[in-house]
């Protein structure tokens, strides 16, 4: 009878849970582990090494992943930056501005990115440069980034900031604080973790993604993952595994700061 | 994708009232520039003409759509018949989307259950372990995939070593493999919105309920199951949709046979073959499919957000 009542816990669901990790993680272990494979063959163990790893920075596909990685963390970076500041900009007319017409409208428009199906946004944004004349290349690789990051920074941000009452602010202000100064000393600094947060998001979205970056790269123009795709469709090699689980170390890292970081609570 | 789209943060002060428009302007500008204007350009483009390098001829014509739902036989002079090449297509897409999205429900529902009643402080690490492999690059968890699927790879070897095969299974290339991927793909957005669901859930109407001698999957499913429902279906609908237009594992894991709505748009826009107003056009039909069920989905969640509050 006892049992029957917790109805907190079902029989299975335990395991469930432990499966359900198992299928998240085993992928990643594997590539992870078989990255150290001293083997030339991605079939057959041979011991550990780091020779494949030694291969992404000297053998003969280094220059072409250098390159690609440039490209990447630069694209990052900046698409990061840029869509930071608007989505801060635009977080403090939603949270802050009061109830105006087109609020609603503006919030659809933000969260645009994550409605439409990244390959339609792919397309449409080939389209695009390609009717207004531009040559596609870094440029329009950064342009569109940017406007894709927005929504993964304007979330963590604007959460934040909902979650700071307005008094911190009125209170600077009954001090003689213009609003700006409100904003800049008193929001703003509150506002950090949620601003650290989202630009983390914003990068390791621009970082990873492969789809809309393969359509408006152009020629010549590669990125991480452009050119890890081109790589694997010949099959995957070693050093592809490598440079893989590098890339899913950063991944790791970005994200495993940007939580403890967005727990920081310093209201108080 | 990513789980709380559906809800905007509210408002707490109007103390930068004056300044919205500025401050709302960047982001117009950018999305309105780099998302939205593409968009309405892909719109135009699907009802242009085709130029046979890739690219459009800038005049008016209806042979995109009619090339996706007719076939007028190979001169183009027979009476029209239904096509079914592309149609099958799509049908095959929702089809492949749609058994991702049960198998992400078996075991992201039950993962959800099981976190949303572990004691409130370690709830947040479970959460964060589901949230990590979400935030590798889908490129390489794909990749990863493909590795461990393989004929004779990690998987197949465990498989035969602890005797429950005595050969490899052929996985990779077939419908199944692309199931695989796309539930591996999507699994931490069911597991997120049914967790917060169940974790705002009053555990103390299923208590009752057993009280009154309901067994516990009776509880389940007639007490649990119809309060968690908008968490459920935000689940399903975040794994349908990107599943829908997936790229990447059907590609890779699929082989040329297991062809999804993303690869045949995909291929009008590469190489000298394509067509882009084709291309443009099976772009609008899957983007007409996705804003009709979150539409859909907008009004239901309004509906039980009423009847709730």
């Amino acid at each position: 009878m006892a049992s029957n009542t917790d109805v907190r816990n079902y029989p299975g669901f335990v395991g469930i849970t432990i499966l359900c990790l198992v299928i998240l993680y085993a992928p990643l272990i594997v590539v992870t582990v078989y990255s150290f494979n001293a083997s030339a063959s991605i079939t057959v163990w041979e011991g550990v090494s780091l020779r494949w790893y030694a291969d992404v920075f000297t053998g003969p596909d280094s220059e072409k992943f250098k390159t690609a990685a440039v490209n990447s963390f630069s694209i990052a970076i900046m698409a990061a930056t840029t869509a930071t500041v608007i989505a801060t900009c635009a977080a403090t007319a939603m949270v802050r501005g009061g109830r105006f017409r087109g609020r609603t409208l503006s919030f659809g428009l933000i969260s645009l990115p994550l409605m439409v199906p990244e390959i339609v946004t792919a397309v449409a944004t080939l389209i695009f440069f390609n009717a207004i004349g531009f040559t596609r290349g870094y440029t329009t690789i950064l342009a569109a980034h940017i406007a894709f990051c927005i929504p993964f920074a304007y979330l963590p941000i604007a959460a934040r900031m909902q979650g700071i009452e307005g008094t911190y602010e009125q209170a600077a202000q009954d001090l003689y604080a213009t609003k700006v100064q409100a904003f800049r000393y008193v929001l703003l600094p509150l506002m950090g973790p949620g601003i650290i947060s989202g630009f983390l998001l914003a990068f390791i979205i621009s970082l990873d993604d492969f789809i809309i970056t393969n359509f408006v790269k152009g020629a010549g123009v590669e990125t991480l993952p452009t050119a890890i795709f081109g790589s694997v469709k010949q099959g995957i090699k070693p050093n592809i595994m490598a440079i893989s689980t590098m890339l899913l170390g950063v991944s790791v890292v970005m994200v495993t700061i940007s939580y403890f970081v967005s727990k920081k609570d310093n209201t108080q | 994708m990513a789980g709380g789209a559906a809800t905007g943060a509210s408002v707490t002060t109007d103390t930068y009232a004056e300044a919205r428009t500025w401050l709302l302007l960047p982001a117009w500008a950018v999305l309105g520039f780099f998302v939205l204007a593409p968009v309405g350009m892909m719109l135009v483009y699907s009802f242009l003409t085709k130029e046979f390098r890739g690219g459009v001829i800038w005049e008016f014509s209806l042979a995109a759509y009619d090339q996706f739902f007719f076939d007028r036989g190979l001169f183009g002079d027979e009476a029209p018949k239904i096509e079914w090449t592309y149609i099958n297509i799509f049908w095959r897409s929702i089809w492949q989307a749609g058994l991702a999205t049960v198998m992400s429900l078996l075991i992201g529902f039950p993962t959800a259950y099981f976190i949303a009643t572990r004691p409130e402080k370690v709830r947040p690490i479970w959460v964060f372990l589901i949230t990590i492999p979400y935030w590798v690059n889908l490129l390489i968890r794909t990749v990863s995939m493909k590795f461990l699927l393989r004929d004779n790879g990690p998987l197949n070897e465990f498989l035969m070593s602890v005797g429950v095969v005595s050969e490899p299974i052929h996985i990779i290339n077939t419908n199944f493999a692309v199931q695989l991927g796309l539930f591996y793909s999507y699994l931490p957005f069911m597991v997120l919105p049914v967790y917060a669901s169940v974790e705002r859930y009053n555990f103390t109407l299923s208590e009752a309920a057993a009280d009154l001698y309901a067994s516990k999957w009776t509880t389940l499913r007639r007490v649990l199951l119809p309060t968690v429902k908008p968490g459920v279906i935000a689940g399903c609908i975040l794994v349908f949709v990107p599943s829908l237009g997936s790229f990447l594992a059907p590609d890779l894991l699929g082989g040329a046979k297991n062809f999804m709505i993303g690869s045949l748009i995909e291929e009008q826009f590469k190489g000298s073959a394509g067509n882009w107003p084709f291309g443009a056009a099976a772009a609008m039909i899957l983007l007409s499919m996705v804003l009709v069920i979150l539409m859909v989905f907008a009004r239901q969640q309004a509906k039980s957000g009423k009847e709730a509050g």
